[in-house]
């Protein structure tokens, strides 16, 4: 049985009403998105902000839509109908993710279990290498990274964005630290029932590595959304950009025309948080697994 | 948990195998032959251009925004037309001066360069003409063509060509940079009485009297000396050189002279005015929109493209967005007789090291500067025509039914000399305003002008 | 970390966990080794060199250490220096403090509500930074921004804050944006974290007459220390990729307040000025980074392992 004290309920009264301003402050941005892609230009310019749109308008959206036109997908010579640029955007920007991701979750889950698991040689200097690395912001190896991308031929591709996202090792490292969580004796236990490597990999290993890979794939998919220094480097032509790149290029164009550039990353965030809400149980999960076991 | 397996790795490589095709303006070696151009034969075939045998279907171009080249409508149905002549397909692509320079550098960088580039001889000819990117266009000059062009502005053909003798700009508009102002603003203020609207010329004092008048009226910063990044920099250069009579540059391009004191004293008489602020917040495009929608009662970013759709938002010519009448005025100056800087926009070519490719350019050069389409480019630029007449059409006449067009030659004579193209140019736009920061931010004028005119003079050699 | 195995292994034991080993890291590695490493190894080369962008080839001529002397008399590439610790040394303390506060107070609300708050300091990190800085721009506008706006129409100020225009304020407006993106992650940690504190300790601990802000300290903050110091390491690295605030901000401005080392890499070899293209320079710059950076991870896993 717990006694409060005055003196920690009013403690509790105030934190939790600075919290609630706090979650409103958070929420401001997003509000300004929401209402801004909406508000006519006499709002839009007006000298005293406008709070709530005085008549809510899609000529913003329609501005968005109208402004660049781009073939809707591209596979091999074959060519999308002409659509709006943000739809190609917004096709690419998943495409890349989730490209990504599977590929991060898988070459990740394989490594982590052999760093964790397999007493290799040169292990150790393998890890290290990969601790050291992981902090590494991209701007260092950005003009190598770019000149090898040319000489790979995938220069304005979105491979050039996707295969430096699965290299960066801190999905390793993460499913470093969860594999190291799988007791010896399950996996000894699987060798002497004369299993492969392979099938114990994918029967024992993981299973039980499962949420570590939900945390990785939430990680590389938002890092990789919002991956906007690869991208600028990486993707000049329109038809490769992706929606960070699409809304960058729109404010650099339009400077100010604000209700489009709302307009732009509201295109630009809806879709991702929908997905975060829908699978907002699986995100806070696979996040605390990851901390819990690192 | 196997097919879990599977399926990842199964739904990798089908993916890997689907998006390889993704490569789109890499491989020109790749492509289809050219669609036979005989199919798409205009209905009245120019008589001048013999369309020659493409050997390249496709070709790409880089564009800053200059007028309605910025615009995807309007370029689309100029490289239409250009595709429907020719068969040679053109992929544009649209920069911002935001990070198009970036862009840029980045492609040459990994040899991902376009064919062709839109904009002026600071970057054409100045920086990527200079460090041997470009081709050389001089082969595509005739007497004819020289003559032409000469017979406008003698100084465009000068500024397209580098110093080593090579022409890396085929021009094709151009105009005088100058200056706007809100004249509803004005009149509410009282200010109007110190602008010479017939003229479109004012005096530093009367410029001075202006902005006092308005700061007084609206108690705010009511001109902005943008500073932000390079953007439209040549704003604030013709401001600050023509306030005192002060020069940007010596008369033959050798060395730069910006820490003469009549420049010193400009900037300490804006630093001094009220309305006036040093904004690094801002660059050129943003100015004007700060002006377009009412917050700056003066621009010093403007030209006639923008005067016939203001930031470039068709909300109608000579307005700003809530319908207040925008007046072009040109830089104050002593006695009224400004130096404009001019601003001259036209075509490069990137060497790939595939003729063929350059050829393609050349031929869409050709069309665009040189032809009975000339027309059609200038207009979408919103700019007067670098030349007379282009291969028998006559091009002097294009804007004359355009009212507002005509007002603004009264302000072509006044074009100054086009110093953009000393050497050190990239440095020295970039020693500018990073000096506007440091004045803005209230450090000494005279050590700060002296410091960075001096690492401007070092690049300059 | 325990060794499954204590003795030593037999030869062909050996041979069999190397083979499995590696063909397991294999796939890894490709991509680790070929967009991490050897681009890695190619920057340090190159920062001994004078590579230019006009250079055809990878590396131009051998210079030494001079790009390495240069940069330390380079005023702006100090200020990038200066400033890219300021972004870390101020933001990461912030975040850990805020978002442990954040999770102390809610982590024992109800669930909807506690899951309303936590999606609510999430929500800025899943909105993604592109879209987050164009908004924040928009606020802090010192003409029609909604932060001037407030403060003049409360009379706070009476001509509007240039906050993106001052080099004094600009920097902490970055890093007030950052923050505000780097959050999300340590909240929804310290709530699991906070929720995971062994009850039995608080709870002998209340018995034996400990207040709750020691309950706090000397219980349930020495229980999240894992949790704490994977906050430190994920927090280290968000404060690393700030680039698309200041590209689309101030790239790099006012006066330079805002420059850092990761900026100044990608001006200096892609911004149009007199050095652009200066590949070995910028290579140098990223060398020197890498090794603070790295100095910086290793003290953090040294401190991991000791706890």
């Amino acid at each position: 049985m717990k006694i409060e004290n005055p003196r920690s309920r009013a403690y509790k009264i105030i934190s939790l009403i600075i919290l609630v301003i706090l979650a409103f402050l958070f929420l401001f941005p997003l509000y300004w998105i929401a209402t801004g892609a909406f508000k006519p230009a006499a709002d839009i310019y007006a000298q005293k902000p406008v709070w709530w749109p005085t008549e809510w308008v899609s000529n913003n959206f329609q501005n968005l839509f109208t402004k660049r036109s781009a073939p809707l997908y591209q596979i091999g010579s074959l060519e999308g109908p002409t659509a709006p640029a943000a739809f190609r955007w917004l096709i690419n920007t998943v495409f890349m993710s989730v490209m990504a991701m599977l590929i991060t979750c898988l070459t990740a889950a394989m490594a982590g279990y052999a760093l964790a698991k397999k007493r290799f040689v040169g292990r150790g200097i393998l890890f290290s290498l990969i601790v050291c690395a992981m902090a590494l912001p991209k701007q260092v190896i950005l003009i190598p990274l770019l000149k090898e991308m040319s000489a790979l031929g995938l220069y304005d591709t979105l491979w050039a964005v996707i295969f430096p996202t699965v290299g960066w090792p801190f999905g390793v490292f993460l499913m470093k630290q969860f594999s190291e969580g799988i007791p010896g004796e399950i996996l000894e236990a699987t060798r002497i029932d004369g299993a492969s490597e392979l099938k114990t990999f994918s029967t024992v290993v993981l299973p039980m590595v499962k949420p570590g890979i939900g945390a990785l794939a939430i990680f590389t998919f938002i890092n990789s959304w919002n991956d906007y220094f690869m991208q600028l480097v990486m993707l000049p032509s329109g038809n490769n950009f992706t929606m960070p790149l699409g809304i960058a290029s729109l404010q650099a164009e339009t400077s100010i025309d604000m209700g489009l550039l709302m307009a732009g990353a509201a295109l630009a965030s809806v879709p991702i948080i929908i997905v975060f809400l829908l699978f907002q149980k699986y995100f806070t999960q696979g996040i605390t697994m990851g901390a819990v076991k690192g | 948990m196997k097919k879990l397996l599977a399926l990842l790795l199964a739904m990798t490589m089908v993916m890997a195998l689907v998006a390889c095709g993704n490569n789109s303006n890499q491989k020109p070696a790749e492509n289809t032959p050219p669609a036979p151009a005989e199919n798409q034969e205009p209905a009245a075939p120019a008589e001048n251009e013999p369309a020659a045998p493409a050997a390249t279907s496709e070709i790409t171009l880089w564009t800053y925004p200059i007028g309605d080249w910025g615009d995807e409508a309007t370029v689309k149905k100029l490289t239409d037309a250009f595709t429907a002549e020719t068969g040679i397909a053109v992929k544009v692509e649209y920069l911002a001066y935001a990070d198009g320079d970036d862009k840029v550098n980045t492609a040459i960088t990994a040899k991902g360069t376009p064919d062709l580039i839109m904009e002026g001889p600071e970057r054409l000819v100045a920086n990527w003409g200079a460090n041997g990117y470009l081709v050389d266009l001089k082969d595509m000059f005739d007497d004819t063509d020289m003559s032409e062009i000469n017979a406008v502005n003698e100084g465009v053909m000068n500024a397209c060509t580098h110093t080593n003798g090579a022409i890396y700009e085929y021009p094709l508009v151009m105009t005088a940079h100058c200056m706007a102002v809100n004249v509803n603003a004005f009149k509410e203020a009282g200010a109007d009485q110190y602008l010479h609207l017939d003229t479109h010329t004012w005096t530093t004092d009367e410029f001075i009297n202006a902005v006092a008048a308005l700061y007084a009226h609206y108690n705010d910063t009511v001109g902005a000396v943008y500073c932000a990044g390079q953007g439209g920099d040549q704003g604030t250069r013709a401001l600050v050189n023509n306030l005192y009579g002060g020069a940007f540059t010596n008369a033959e391009h050798t060395q730069y002279t910006w820490d003469d004191p009549l420049n010193i004293q400009a900037l300490e008489q804006l630093k001094s005015m009220d309305g006036i602020a040093f904004d690094a917040s801002l660059a050129g495009g943003d100015e004007i929109a700060k002006f377009y929608q009412g917050a700056l009662k003066m621009a010093f970013c403007w030209n006639i493209a923008q005067q016939l759709d203001p930031n470039g938002a068709k909300t109608g010519a000579e307005k700003t967005v809530t319908g207040d009448d925008i007046a072009f005025m040109s830089f104050p100056s002593q006695d009224g007789n400004s130096k404009l800087q001019g601003g001259i926009w036209g075509f490069g070519i990137f060497d790939n090291g595939d003729q063929a490719r350059i050829d393609a350019a050349k031929q869409f050069i050709k069309y665009m500067c040189d032809s009975a389409h000339t027309v059609d480019a200038v207009k979408a630029a919103r700019y007067f025509a670098v030349r007379t007449t282009a291969e028998g059409t006559d091009l002097t006449g294009i804007w004359a039914d355009n009212a507002i067009m005509n007002e603004y030659t009264k302000l072509m004579p006044y074009l100054g000399d086009y110093y953009q193209v000393t050497t050190g140019w990239a440095g020295a736009r970039t020693e500018w305003w990073n000096m506007l920061q440091e004045v803005g931010a209230g450090q000494d004028i005279t050590a700060s002008v002296a410091a960075h005119a001096a690492t401007a003079n070092s690049a300059a050699g | 970390m325990a060794n499954p195995s204590k003795t030593p292994m037999s030869r062909a034991l050996q041979r069999r966990e190397n083979v499995a080993g590696y063909l397991f890291m294999l796939p890894s590695l490709i991509f680790f080794l070929g967009f991490v490493i050897i681009p890695m190894f190619i920057c340090i080369i190159t920062s001994l060199t004078e590579t230019n962008m006009t250079d055809p080839g990878l590396f131009g001529q051998f210079i030494g250490l001079r790009n390495f002397s240069n940069l330390f008399q380079d005023e702006i590439f100090l200020k990038g220096l200066k400033n890219t610790f300021l972004i870390v040394i101020v933001s990461v303390p912030a975040v850990c403090g805020f978002s442990l506060w954040v999770s102390s107070a809610i982590y024992k609300l109800k669930g909807p509500v506690l899951s309303a708050f936590r999606c609510i300091f999430y929500l800025p990190v899943v909105t993604g930074s592109v879209a987050v800085t164009v908004v924040w721009k928009w606020m802090y506008d010192n003409y029609t921004g909604i932060l001037n706006g407030v403060l003049k129409s409360t009379g706070l100020v009476e001509k509007g804050i240039n906050w993106l225009g001052d080099p004094k304020t600009a920097i902490w407006c970055i890093i007030l944006i950052l923050f505000t993106t780097s959050v999300g992650q340590p909240i929804v940690l310290y709530v699991s974290a906070l929720g995971n504190v062994d009850q039995t300790l608080v709870e002998a601990a209340q018995v034996d007459g400990a207040t709750d802000l020691q309950v706090f300290w000397k219980i349930k903050w020495a229980q999240m220390m894992p949790t704490t110091l994977y906050i430190l390491v994920i927090t280290t690295i968000n404060s690393f990729q700030c680039f698309a605030l200041i590209q689309l901000l101030t790239q790099g401005g006012p006066n330079h307040s805002t420059d850092t080392v990761m900026y100044y890499i990608y001006y200096t070899a892609f911004k149009l000025t007199e050095q652009v293209g200066h590949f070995g320079y910028a290579n140098a710059m990223g060398v020197v980074l890498a090794i603070f950076i790295g100095a910086l991870s290793a003290v953090q896993f040294k401190l991991a392992k000791e706890k």
